[in-house]
């Protein structure tokens, strides 16, 4: 299944946040988890993480720390600060929403939908 | 795994690693976290079992075409090399016949600023003439800043839907500017006639970030942009002024008289042009030169704070207050439209990432002491008004001293919780950015709003 570029752009910042709120990570392993996580659905270009990542530094949602492991080569690791997780909590809802509309549309299914309503003395 | 083919793969990766660093969108550490990625791909890819030089192949490729990764960064990263970006419409298209198709349009634009400054005279408005004087006093900044907004359409190919608004905004000028009946002596004429440049000034801006306006690292462009090309006009001014200087002395040493083809063709024809040249250079130039306006904030920030500090202990010293008159207040104006400037140069150049320095807190300085400042101001300006009632001026700089106290307390707060590592850098950027929007409605209230408020006096 190819996923089209806007909702993967789309998605792409809750992503991050949400894997970032569970503890610090690196690009790669934010890339494989993503992967792992959509059963391969998700397929990002690698390289264009990392803008992503460092807008979100910009804005503050993440903190980066290069660090050196005893062996091993410098790594920058990214950690989700408070406002970091107040957006993801903002995200979240805003995705729920979108999520339970699209649900509420398949669910009723093209038989049970509604017909519209005449356009007077329509409530609610 | 051979040494052999490790070599190779080294070599393979070092050679990417040039390839990237030719790059002057990708700074060295954003270089070294791509290597560490394809490393890690790398890696992955051999423990599954493919040869190095495979791996390899597939890792770079995974990472995406260098070209749009480098576009990428140059969009978050837009303070590295805003002047070099190519973020003109579509992005790819066909930079090369646009290229050379480049000067020749920029040249058709300036001619055509320079030659519609002389229309209005076929039909008798000639501005030498005192009676009409006040036409292009009025009209000045459209014509001015109206082939500039083409010239940036046109540059960014920008929607039709942009070109509406830009058009509208400008006949909406051209209606406050030319409908009102004001007289030539009035306060407010002279009120329409610097605000109505800066309104279009930032119309010109919608134009710039070609329709995308309402992107915080768009406008900062534009806000870089600003600076740079105040900078390369006032140079075009020096040297047009060298330029005048010969015209007129040669050719009065050979018993001509030059000076009214000076006054009435070369200045003004040279002044629109020069608008239209100046942004084609700022575009243009190839990191020829380094940027100048964040380069001067630099120099003159430090001057800047402690000729204020001074001036605020020698008003408490000699506990004056401000002088109630009018050209003081002004100048006081001027100067914290200067500290707001040098702030946010300052910004537009700073890495957002790196953290607070001395200079920020030489910045933060900065700020407070104009904050005092712009208070001591407003409470000279109350004073006036309670005194001598709202005229059109008094109103006007009442609004520019509230807009500026708004722009620099929050400005003040948040540099404050930046300095002591609480807030992110872009908090700032945002804000100054989101501003840029007072500033229009302010400048837009005074053209169209204080002549009928003020009955055109």
């Amino acid at each position: 299944m190819h996923i089209t570029k806007d909702l993967v752009a789309a998605s792409a910042t809750p992503l991050v946040l949400g894997i970032l709120a569970e503890g610090e990570s690196y690009g790669y392993a934010i890339l494989k988890q993503v992967n792992e996580l959509s059963g391969g659905h998700l397929e990002w270009t690698d390289g264009l993480l990392y803008p992503l990542l460092h807008r979100l530094e910009r804005l503050g949602h993440v903190e980066a720390t290069w660090q050196t492991p005893a062996e091993g080569r410098r790594r920058k690791y990214y950690r989700i600060t408070d406002q970091g997780l107040k957006e993801l909590a903002e995200q979240r809802r805003q995705w729920a929403a979108v999520v339970d509309t699209l649900r509420g549309v398949w669910n009723a299914g093209a038989s049970l939908r509604p017909i519209p309503a005449p356009a007077w003395g329509v409530t609610g | 795994m051979t040494v052999d083919s490790n070599n190779d793969l080294e070599k393979q990766i070092a050679e990417w690693r040039a390839y990237m660093r030719r790059r002057r969108e990708l700074h060295q550490p954003d270089a070294e976290e791509l290597e560490d990625h394809l490393r890690d791909r790398i890696a992955e890819l051999t423990a599954a079992g493919l040869h190095s030089d495979e791996a390899f192949l597939i890792a770079v490729k995974r990472m995406g075409s260098l070209d749009e990764l480098s576009r990428e960064f140059a969009r978050e990263h837009s303070e590295r090399l805003w002047k070099q970006l190519v973020l003109t419409g579509d992005g790819d298209g066909t930079p090369t016949s646009r290229t050379r198709r480049e000067l020749p349009t920029m040249i058709a634009f300036a001619v055509g600023a320079a030659v519609a400054f002389k229309v209005p005279v076929l039909f008798g408005v000639d501005f030498t003439d005192d009676n009409n004087g006040g036409f292009y006093l009025r009209n000045f900044g459209l014509f001015a800043l109206a082939p500039l907004a083409a010239y940036f359409a046109w540059r960014r190919r920008v929607s039709t839907g942009v070109i509406g608004v830009l058009v509208a905004l400008f006949a909406l000028g051209a209606v406050a500017a030319n409908a009102y009946p004001m007289a030539m002596d009035t306060q407010t004429i002279v009120l329409t006639m610097i605000h109505l440049p800066i309104a279009l000034w930032l119309v010109v801006g919608v134009a710039y970030t070609g329709g995308e306006w309402r992107s915080d690292r768009r406008r900062m462009d534009f806000i870089r942009f600003t600076g740079e090309w105040f900078i390369y006009f006032v140079l075009i001014a020096l040297g047009g002024g060298v330029l005048t200087a010969f015209t007129v002395g040669t050719f009065s040493a050979i018993g001509l008289n030059a000076e009214t083809f000076v006054g009435q063709w070369l200045v003004p024809c040279g002044a629109m042009a020069g608008v239209v040249v100046a942004a084609w250079l700022v575009e243009a130039k190839q990191s020829v030169v380094e940027n100048m306006a964040p380069v001067l904030t630099r120099v003159f920030t430090p001057l800047f704070t402690v000729t204020l500090l001074v001036l605020l202990g020698a008003i408490i010293w000699t506990s004056n207050g401000i002088d109630v008159e009018r050209d003081v207040l002004i100048i006081f104006d001027l100067l914290l439209v200067v500290v707001l400037g040098l702030l946010l140069y300052a910004i537009s150049a700073r890495d957002p990432a790196a953290k607070p320095g001395v200079f920020d807190k030489l910045q933060l300085a900065l700020v407070v002491t104009a904050l005092v400042i712009d208070v001591l101001v407003l409470a000279a300006i109350t004073g006036r008004i309670t005194e001598f009632g709202f005229t059109a001026n008094k109103t006007a700089a009442l609004g520019e001293n509230l807009v500026l106290l708004a722009n620099l307390s929050w400005s003040a707060w948040l540099f404050l919780g930046f300095v002591r590592g609480r807030l992110p850098f872009g908090k700032m950027e945002h804000w100054q950015t989101r501003y840029l929007v007072v500033y229009a409605a302010w400048a837009w209230i005074v053209v169209l709003a204080f002549p009928p408020l003020f009955d055109f006096a």
